[in-house]
């Protein structure tokens, strides 16, 4: 695999090999040493046009412990501030020989515009609302691992998950709907029509307004950060009502089935979509999706800078 | 070990034409019994002794090592510990030629002060056995290594020798070498 | 500065708005900038300086473009009057109508003075000013059109912005009306496309871009309707690009109302799902739609409740376009393929293609004595000469336009322009500018 863009152009047989590549990245973190020199040599630029540290540090702890050299191209104190383009910037830092720059930008489609101008592989760490693919991996791993379940293309079979909140400008939701449902799960979108994408009658997914309706037939649920800055696009009247019906509080929190797993992308709106201490449920992953995070990570930089063009086939 | 590529078949003998069968499962069982004595009077004994197959063509005949081991000591000991490694990680071939981990490593204990004994079917360029090395100091340091194989196939690209053979096999580079429970075969590689 | 040229045209077909679609084999002798002669075909002509061979080709009246973005002043890295106008001569052009959205806007007797003198210098085809609507397109207070009449200006328009205040719109309007000039509207009610990049539908979903839904074009195309219906006044209703829009049109027009429209051949040709591969070149304002408007789209210029094709031909610099998409401008060039692409993907026979390329926008941008006419003796000669069955490749790289956002790269389309005569003068002789 060239570059991992999107979870569509990873496709199903992608998915279920970074799976596998995860398990054996997650046993590597358990070494005494978790580090392993694969990509000793290679250098990993991360390249943030938009702040997020943890997926950052993710990344880069992730590049380092398979032994990739790791640069940070930090955009407000760049030549970006001063002017220069994006493709200006990205084929003066291709110059210095990278392998792989791993890109957050708060515009869809960055990815493939960065790719016709460099050599260098791309990996995605978000773009505008479009895609956050190694999100989606983590999560699939996260539910999967959790379950006992082994990476096939039905790992995720029989579950009912729920993605509730912003669907609409949401890359994780996008992203985890595709992965998820391509494992065989079946995704209910919970949210105020405001909140959801037009006209995606023909996404794979049921649709329902009410939390209440559905998180008692829930395997998974999957609470989305709803951001304040929405408050001032008239998607909702105001918080207190977007946290009164779609929020998670003690009452939904019985309803919610006791083998149900809950998750959260980070970070976490205490008090929006957060009405609980989410650590007082038996089944709550958010810590482990970050830290399930790292060796979907690895899995992901082995498999585009380890491997071939198609991806890497099996050595015994 | 590796020249044989991943999907090889699980060892039917006599379905790759031009196949010769170089030992017989009868020799193999030999083979595995008198590596098990050389072990035990190698190391005088068996403290401290840790068998880790090679994932993954090791990986049974370590089996085989240990279950031997124990049956020749009796009962009169606990079993001695045994361990898998992937050491696909550890090549320094990664750009070379496809890579996937796909297997389990799974160290039973902390190996500081242990003896090890690296196990694998095929020793061939030596290079499965440079890349163990690295991926074992992870686990603390041994106070020796060994290394016992089911077959030298000869063409060594390191420093590397075995301290237990099987058997001594002469081939040429073109040619794959086959070891499972039932035998081990010679043959042209199918799609060199 | 232009030398007399005496020019003859052998073995075409005179193709004009007194002829069938087939058109009629005629010679063609011209002489000081007006056709002197019009014989049978292989009859004896006078001496000439230049022999236009159009052997397979319709001869017809020069195309006129009610839309284009020339981007001087102000914007000459992407396009300059120059460089635009031999991309329109290319595409077998006379006249061209530039929008007034240039730095500074065209609101002023000098700046379209300044586009007009520009365009003379050039020679290469008719630029006609358009002015706006409002003073720097702002929407807050009326541009001066009585003193922009004077000097020559009949189309004003705010393109690139929709004039969102109904009250000023209808203020505008009443103005007009005594003035005799023509409105034209880019319809777009901002509110509801704010970081819009492409067409709100189900490929805008997946691809997580913000959308620009039909409904802020068709709100003000009714309100827009409504107000002419009020005011009496005339109304041209710039790229059209949805079916509901469509379907007002031709009730309006049905009605009776002073009213005209136009269509892009991006807007017939390509739909949102371009957009996938994430490349700004598809960005365009009103954006990229679907299968189902394309169909109304054709429908409509079929019927004739469109009446012009209008290319919205709108360079960027590449440096512009290579941002990213929230960034990039919208907007891709489209003189030198319209014609190819009207003959390729309309299902209308080169009679009606020429029709809406020629003399039905000629009469809209008030052209109509000089632009459009027959090619009869007497007629100024402005003409277009093309092979209606040429297929050649779109190559961005050999483009006249000083920018290279064509969307077409690499598509095979058929029809091409082999000499283009302006006033007179030989612009363009086998595909190739002459100035």
């Amino acid at each position: 695999m060239k570059h991992l863009r999107s979870i569509p152009e990873l496709g199903v047989d992608g998915i279920v090999r970074i799976l596998g590549l995860a398990n054996h990245m997650a046993e590597v973190n358990r070494r005494p040493v978790p580090k392993v020199p694969a990509l000793n040599g290679r250098t990993v630029v991360s390249l943030f046009f938009e702040d997020s540290t943890r997926t950052r540090i993710s990344f880069e702890t992730a590049a380092k412990r398979l032994s990739a050299d790791t640069m940070t191209f930090s955009v407000s104190t760049s030549s970006v501030n001063k002017g220069e383009s994006l493709k200006d910037t990205i084929e003066t830092v291709s110059a210095m020989g990278v392998a792989a720059f791993v890109v957050r930008h708060k515009t869809s489609g960055i990815p493939w515009q960065l790719s016709e101008w460099t050599d260098a592989s791309i990996i995605n760490a978000g773009d505008g609302w479009h895609q956050h693919p190694t999100q989606a991996l983590l999560d699939s791993f996260t539910i999967m691992s959790t379950l006992g379940r082994v990476p096939s293309n039905d790992c995720l079979k029989g579950l009912k998950i729920g993605i509730v909140g912003d669907i609409r400008h949401s890359r994780v939701a996008r992203s985890d709907i595709q992965a998820f449902t391509a494992l065989g799960a079946t995704v209910v979108l919970v949210a105020p029509r405001t909140l959801l994408p037009p006209e995606i009658e023909g996404w794979p997914v049921s649709i329902s307004s009410s939390l209440d309706d559905v998180i008692g037939e829930l395997d998974v649920l999957y609470m989305l950060r709803m951001q304040r800055e929405r408050m001032n696009e008239a998607l909702v009247p105001h918080l207190g009502e977007y946290s009164a019906r779609y929020g998670l509080d003690e009452r939904r929190a019985k309803m919610l089935p006791g083998h149900a797993l809950l998750m959260h992308p980070g970070p976490m709106n205490r008090g929006v979509e957060m009405l609980i201490d989410p650590s007082s449920l038996p089944n709550n992953m958010i810590t482990q999706q970050v830290a399930n995070g790292v060796s979907v990570r690895m899995a992901v930089l082995f498999d585009v800078l380890g491997g071939t063009e198609t991806g890497a086939g099996v050595v015994s | 070990m590796n020249q044989a590529s991943g999907d090889r078949p699980n060892t039917t003998l006599n379905t790759v034409p031009n196949q010769v069968l170089v030992l017989g499962q009868a020799d193999v069982n030999r083979a595995i019994t008198r590596i098990a004595h050389e072990i035990i009077e190698r190391n005088r004994g068996l403290d401290g002794v840790v068998i880790v197959g090679l994932q993954r063509g090791g990986v049974w005949l370590a089996e085989r090592l240990v279950a031997t081991i124990n049956h020749i000591e009796g009962e009169t000991r606990p079993s001695i510990p045994l361990g898998k490694l992937d050491v696909s990680l550890f090549r320094d071939d990664i750009s070379l030629r496809p890579v996937t981990p796909v297997t389990v490593t799974d160290i039973p204990a902390d190996l500081a002060g242990s003896k090890v004994v690296l196990v694998d079917d095929v020793l061939f360029t030596g290079r499965t056995v440079r890349a163990a090395l690295d991926a074992l100091n992870q686990y603390g340091r041994p106070s020796s290594v060994q290394l016992a194989v089911m077959i030298d196939r000869g063409h060594r690209e390191l420093p590397i020798r075995p301290d237990y053979v099987g058997k001594n096999l002469p081939t040429g580079r073109d040619e794959d070498v086959l070891v499972s429970p039932e035998g081990v075969t010679l043959s042209k590689k199918v799609n060199a | 500065m232009k030398e007399v040229q005496l020019i003859n045209i052998r073995g075409g077909r005179i193709l004009d708005e007194t002829t069938d679609a087939q058109g009629r084999l005629a010679d063609i002798h011209i002489a000081g900038g007006v056709i002197t002669e019009v014989v049978d075909a292989g009859s004896k002509l006078p001496k000439a300086d230049i022999d236009l061979d159009a052997t397979n080709c319709f001869v017809s009246p020069g195309f006129v473009d009610l839309h284009v973005h020339l981007r001087e002043p102000g914007r000459e890295e992407s396009e300059t009057i120059e460089t635009g106008s031999r991309a329109a001569a290319l595409g077998g052009f006379t006249a061209v109508v530039a929008m007034p959205n240039t730095e500074p806007s065209q609101d002023s007797r000098i700046v379209v003075e300044f586009v007009r003198a520009q365009g003379e210098r050039a020679g290469l085809c008719e630029v006609i000013p358009s002015a706006c609507i409002t003073v720097g397109r702002a929407g807050q207070a009326l541009a001066p059109y009585g003193e922009l009449r004077d000097a020559g200006v009949t189309l004003f328009t705010d393109d690139g912005n929709g004039v969102q205040d109904p009250l000023l719109m209808r203020r505008a309007l009443e103005y007009a009306r005594d003035l005799d000039i023509t409105l034209a509207q880019h319809c777009e009610v901002s509110s509801l496309t704010v970081g819009a990049v492409m067409h709100e539908g189900s490929c805008c979903s997946h691809l997580g871009l913000p959308g620009w839904p039909a409904i802020a074009e068709e709100l003000m195309v009714h309100r827009d309707i409504e107000l002419v219906r009020l005011t009496g006044s005339r109304i041209h209703f710039l790229h059209l690009s949805t079916e509901r829009s469509v379907e007002m049109v031709r009730h309006a027009k049905a009605e009776g109302l002073p009213i005209t429209a136009e269509a892009t051949p991006h807007h017939f040709t390509l739909t949102d799902e371009a957009l996938r591969s994430f490349d700004p070149v598809f960005k365009v304002n009103p954006p990229l739609r679907t299968p189902a408007d394309i169909a109304a789209l054709k429908e409509g210029l079929r019927d004739g409740t469109i009446d012009a094709i209008a290319t919205d031909h709108a360079p960027h610099a590449s440096h512009l376009k290579e941002q990213p998409l929230d960034q990039a401008p919208p907007g891709m060039l489209g003189l030198e393929t319209a014609l190819a692409l009207s003959l390729t993907e309309l299902n209308m026979d080169a009679h009606s293609v020429v029709a809406a390329l020629s003399w039905k926008p000629a009469r809209i941008a008030g052209v109509g004595d000089r632009h459009g006419r027959p090619v009869a003796v007497g007629e100024a000669a402005n003409l277009a000469i093309f092979d209606p069955t040429c297929e050649w490749v779109v190559d961005r790289e050999v483009v006249a336009s000083k920018s290279k956002n064509t969307p077409y790269h690499g598509r095979t389309v058929r029809g091409k322009v082999r000499h283009t005569v302006f006033s007179g003068q030989v612009v363009v002789r086998d595909g190739v500018a002459q100035r």
